[in-house]
């Protein structure tokens, strides 16, 4: 099969490094070829991030290139808006439609752009936003936008939710995991 | 079992399974995983030295003592550890030693863009170099057989896409490494001149015994390919953006052993095809190789020196085609960095800038004090370069320069090389003023301990570096504690350090705000009827506060409370 290819991009302590290793945990079981990767260090501290999630018979760069993504999952609209040339012809993004300042809009010198997911539809993509940072209140926690970002994703694979279930249990603390099964939960049915 | 790894895990998991008993390093991204992940079993003693020469110094100790050891760094730690590294190269190994280097193009997270290859080559070291997970751990193995073949430590390079991506692995068990007995031999490891005359020729003789067998090994290999009108030379990550690219399209001959190159493989691989082309990230190392060889090349022509390579660039630059996405016809304002909500060493950087002081800074966290709103820095070089500096600085700039400028640095950078530069100021008596930002950890690359912190790597408690006492003991009479979130006193105190008119040193102590153990009283609140939009608490450029239809709002979800905000406040909106 050709690779298929997912890019996770948020702001830097939104767990973007959870929902990569989860989804390669599901993959590599299926029996794919998986390559996931992360970016550490300086940008986790609120600046932008990306993780790329690549799996196929054979894969071989670990990065994905300007129109190559099946799909972005975005943790924040503006930060989905930033990767549009990253998108395949007919790709999709999953988009949590909490806005995040970055520093230049506080600092007054930008100004956030409004309407981006109307405008990330009229280039062709298909825009799925949804206000997941609620859902995953809901669920008792606004640190599980993650799960509740996974859930949806969900809806696009033929994976069984044993498996989904399974990649989740070995992926969180024992602690948190009803919390995160119930945003999965939340997202997936949202 | 087949697993996903990360490049570095992987690397760590070969020491593990080759034997591997000793490891020393000095955490730096994108290298920190290695130390951190073999650290994990039980087999392995794993430590965080205070430097990487250190690290590297120890690691052949534990060398000669008999055992296999490791140490890491990143590209720039090679330079600190470069001093032992080319005398290493001299005295060979007694069990085997692998150093591993983690380059950083695309600086992701450094303050230069250096390529380690050089110094495979000036220190006369061989180098592997892994493109993936499954080449990690198998190069982690096989190094320590070349090292103990040769008589020769063996540098691993890997790449931030290297180290920092998973891919699939296959591990195996741990076979232990039985001891070697250590023997007194001066004209191998004493190496004074009249012994290190008659050592260099051994060196010499090693890398051409190296060169033979990178003619014969399988980690050199030639991929066939369709069409030989145009053959590719290439290693690490750029071996997997070419067969991204071009899949069997081109003949590919794959470096798995960077430094020392085999002559006649490249010759007859070059004998095979029209055109012969480097890819290769930063500098035209293998190009060069292939010019002395009398070869006609392409390479840096094509490809830049500056920044990472990708899929669509090796596409491109050989004459494919390339199709990107639609992009949005509007600014999307960057994201830079910021300093975390509640970070101590926010407040301080806004009273130095109050203050309107020249601030030399170093490497970490709080080199994001040099951003806007603060931007309360003027300089960042390299590890310990702060408190150098600003001896010279003030040294040279006299009295202006005395009462007027500072030096900051973090607990873990002051004690990799901080501290040579406060006896310097001791000793040779600049009226300096050195502000030690003390968060209690190794902020960065992401909380590794330190000899500030009482705990090792393995997070056992341990002896802990008292910071005003070996102040006081290199020489600096004046050492003041005071905490960060209370600027009134920071203010007081640095104005006092700064008109004192001999050496000082502020410890500016609270642990970082996203220690697992640090207890935050919550997020406060904004009054609207209160605020009257003057954006004095806009100054310290929290990411919790913006400002929405002309008033300070919080943001819950990152808000700590920290309390710095609400000093700034003439209207006490905040709270």
């Amino acid at each position: 099969m050709e690779t298929k290819n997912i890019m996770i991009v948020g702001v830097g302590g939104q767990g973007t490094l959870l929902a990569s290793k989860l989804l390669g945990r599901l993959l590599l079981g299926k029996g794919y070829d998986v390559k996931v990767s992360e970016v550490h260090g300086m940008s986790q501290r609120g600046g932008s991030v990306v993780t790329y999630v690549r799996w196929g018979d054979r894969v071989y760069s670990p990065i994905i290139d300007k129109g190559q993504a099946d799909c972005i999952l975005s943790f924040e609209i503006l930060e989905a808006a930033r990767y549009t040339e990253y998108v395949k012809p007919g790709g999709r993004i999953i988009v949590n439609s909490q806005q995040i300042n970055p520093m230049p809009v506080i600092a007054g010198a930008a100004a956030y752009p409004g309407n981006l997911a109307e405008k990330l539809s009229a280039l062709g993509i298909k825009v799925d936003a949804f206000d997941a940072l609620s859902l995953a209140e809901e669920a008792g926690s606004s640190k599980a936008v993650n799960l509740v970002l996974m859930g949806r994703l969900s809806k696009h694979f033929e994976f069984t939710t044993e498996e989904w279930m399974e990649a989740i249990e070995h992926s969180v603390p024992p602690k948190f995991l009803e919390l995160n099964k119930k945003a999965f939960a939340l997202g997936q049915s949202a | 079992m087949k697993t996903l790894m990360l490049g570095n895990e992987a690397v760590a998991r070969g020491l593990y399974e080759a034997g591997c008993c000793f490891v020393s390093s000095y955490p730096g991204t994108p290298s920190t995983e290695i130390t951190e992940c073999v650290a994990k079993y039980e087999e392995v003693y794993a430590e965080w030295a205070p430097n990487e020469k250190v690290a590297l110094e120890a690691a052949l100790g534990a060398s000669l003592a008999g055992k296999r050891s490791f140490c890491a760094m990143k590209h720039v730690g090679l330079n600190v550890a470069a001093d032992p590294l080319f005398t290493i190269s001299y005295t060979g190994v007694n069990a085997g030693l692998i150093i591993g280097v983690a380059d950083d193009a695309g600086m992701h997270s450094s303050q230069n863009e250096q390529d380690s290859r050089h110094y495979a080559e000036a220190s006369k070291i061989p180098m592997l170099e892994p493109s993936d997970s499954a080449e990690a751990l198998r190069f982690a193995k096989l190094a320590y057989e070349l090292s103990e073949k040769f008589d020769t430590a063996v540098l691993i390079k890997m790449c931030t896409r290297v180290s920092h991506s998973q891919s699939v692995v296959e591990t195996g068990e741990r076979a232990e490494f039985e001891q070697k007995k250590y023997e007194k031999n001066p004209a191998k490891y004493i190496m004074m001149p009249a012994n290190a005359k008659r050592r260099h020729p051994d060196v010499e003789a090693r890398t051409l015994a190296l060169t033979q067998w990178a003619e014969q090994t399988d980690i050199n290999r030639i991929e066939h390919g369709q069409d030989a009108s145009c053959g590719i030379i290439t290693s690490s990550t750029c071996y997997q953006y070419v067969k991204e690219a071009w899949g069997d399209t081109y003949p590919v001959l794959k470096l798995g052993m960077i430094w020392p190159m085999p002559q006649q493989k490249i010759k007859d691989f070059a004998a095979t095809v029209d055109r012969l082309v480097v890819v290769e990230e930063l500098d035209g190392f293998i190009e060069t190789h292939c010019r002395t060889l009398g070869l006609s090349v392409s390479g840096k022509d094509l490809f830049s020196n500056i920044g990472e390579l990708s899929q669509n660039l090796v596409k491109e630059k050989l004459g494919g085609e390339v199709h990107t996405g639609a992009s949005l016809k509007e600014d999307i304002p960057a994201r830079p960095p910021v300093m975390c909500a509640g970070c101590p060493h926010r407040s301080i950087f806004y009273v130095l800038k109050k203050l309107n002081l020249t601030v030399l800074g170093d490497i970490g966290c709080y080199t994001l004090g040099a951003v806007a709103p603060l931007g309360a820095i003027d300089t960042t070089v390299c590890m310990g370069a702060s408190v150098s500096g600003l001896h010279g600085f003030v040294k040279a700039g006299g009295e202006e320069k005395e009462g007027r400028s500072v030096a900051v640095i973090g607990d873990s950078t002051f004690i990799h090389s901080g501290v040579t530069g406060l006896i310097n100021i001791a000793y040779n008596e600049s009226n300096a003023t050195v502000i030690i930002l003390d968060n209690s950890i190794t902020g960065m690359t992401g909380h590794q301990q330190n000899p500030t912190t009482g705990y090792n790597l393995k997070g056992d408690p341990c002896t802990k570096i008292d910071l005003e006492s070996l102040c006081h003991a290199v020489g600096i009479k004046r050492v003041r504690v005071v905490d960060p979130y209370d600027m009134e006193t920071c203010q007081k105190v640095i104005q006092e350090e700064l008109a004192a008119g001999e050496p000082s040193v502020i410890i500016s102590r609270r642990p970082c705000a996203l220690l697992k153990y640090v207890k935050h009283p919550g997020p406060i609140c904004s009054d609207p009827e209160k605020c009257k939009g003057c954006k004095a608490c806009m100054k310290i450029g929290c990411p919790a506060i913006s400002m929405v239809d002309g008033k300070a709002k919080i943001d819950a979800t990152l808000c700590v409370g920290c309390g710095v905000c609400e000093q700034l406040c003439k209207f006490d909106a905040l709270g």
